[in-house]
């Protein structure tokens, strides 16, 4: 018995090690998880990329489902996910909401334009003090917040269709399900 | 051949200054004393930028810790302790950009798990110990005993049975 342990007991210590060594090689450190999940959305109050005069700010994404997503024209990943985005939009499941995120307000224009525009709305935050808020470290991030405007879900980096179908489709789809 | 190492040498060094100068862009933030700077500095050194990971918001030219450093600078001035300038941060980055992250039950296994390991290994290290002191009593016979106490000599014999 105790000779099988001398054995076994390093054995096992390998494979747990092993486990452990294996789960941290999938794991990606650039994914910070947020710690806004769970929690109400920041408040912001910002004026509109297409019209400075007028405000966007959390309350007019309150009292339903809603997708805020942190973009930039000077974000190459922002580019790649863009068709994603449009996609979305074109399902009508959800309000898509931008944040311009550090950019110039003729640009932003200029790509909505031409890449076409997924937005509902979309706030300008020129010195990025609303992404700090949101916890913005790299765009392009995706939130999607329930209808009392708690965030449920965070998407670091550029949307992909496989993320839509397999999360983001189904959660505003459980969430537009409950009141 | 040692000419060439030492062009390299020289290049990464060089490389190393620049780098190093180019990280710390202070000179924009103005301090009424050297031990106020002193303060902001220290504080920012223990906060990690989250875009260059293994930087501190002090050593990273990242675009995000630019920003920080203005926003905790800002907060400096207004007064705020260093408990609301780290629980503002956390708030919205999380514990990631703390370098010492806080004690708490999802952190316990990484505070005391080193100390759990330490206690495992020396009961292990103890009860090998005392085995070991085990073995040399039960191996020596009554019949090589007779024989110690010859070679050792009379006056040891006494001894040896009292043991």
């Amino acid at each position: 018995m105790n000779r099988y342990l001398r054995y076994l007991v390093p054995l096992a210590i390998f494979a747990i090690l092993v486990a452990f060594l294996y789960r941290g090689l999938s794991l990606d450190p650039k994914r910070v998880p947020s710690p806004l999940v769970g929690k109400p959305m920041p408040a912001f109050s910002l004026p509109r990329l297409q019209d400075p005069e007028a405000t966007l700010g959390d309350t007019d994404l309150k009292g339903k489902v809603s997708v805020l997503n942190i973009w930039a024209t000077w974000c190459v990943s922002c580019r790649a996910e863009h068709e994603v985005l449009l996609q979305l939009a074109q399902t009508g499941a959800v309000d898509i909401y931008g944040l311009n995120y550090k950019d110039e307000r003729d640009k932003a224009k200029q790509w909505l334009v031409q890449l076409g525009d997924p937005y509902v709305a979309n706030a300008f935050d020129a010195d990025g003090r609303a992404g700090i808020d949101w916890g913005v470290y790299g765009a392009p991030e995706t939130f999607i917040m329930d209808k009392q405007g708690i965030v449920r879900h965070k998407h670091i980096g550029p949307l992909s269709v496989d993320a839509l179908n397999t999360t983001i489709l189904p959660l505003i789809a459980e969430l537009q399900a409950t009141p | 051949m040692i000419n060439r190492f030492i062009s390299i040498l020289a290049l990464c060094l060089l490389l190393g200054t620049g780098a190093a100068q180019a990280g710390v862009t202070l000179e924009a933030f103005k301090f009424k004393t050297e031990a106020e700077e002193q303060h902001f500095k220290d504080l920012i050194e223990e906060l990690r930028c989250l875009v260059c990971q293994n930087q501190s918001l002090l050593d990273s030219d990242a675009e995000l810790a630019h920003d920080l450093r203005a926003e905790v600078y800002d907060m400096i001035q207004l007064g705020k302790t260093d408990e609301d300038i780290i629980d503002f941060l956390v708030a919205r980055y999380g514990d990631f950009v703390l370098y010492k992250p806080p004690v708490k039950p999802s952190t316990y296994l990484l505070w005391f798990g080193p100390f759990v390991l330490l206690i495992i290994a020396g009961l292990l290290l103890l009860r090998s110990i005392r085995r070991q002191q085990k073995v040399p009593a039960s191996e020596i016979s009554a019949e090589e005993r007779e024989r110690l106490d010859a070679i050792l000599g009379n006056t040891t014999s006494s001894q040896g049975k009292d043991q």
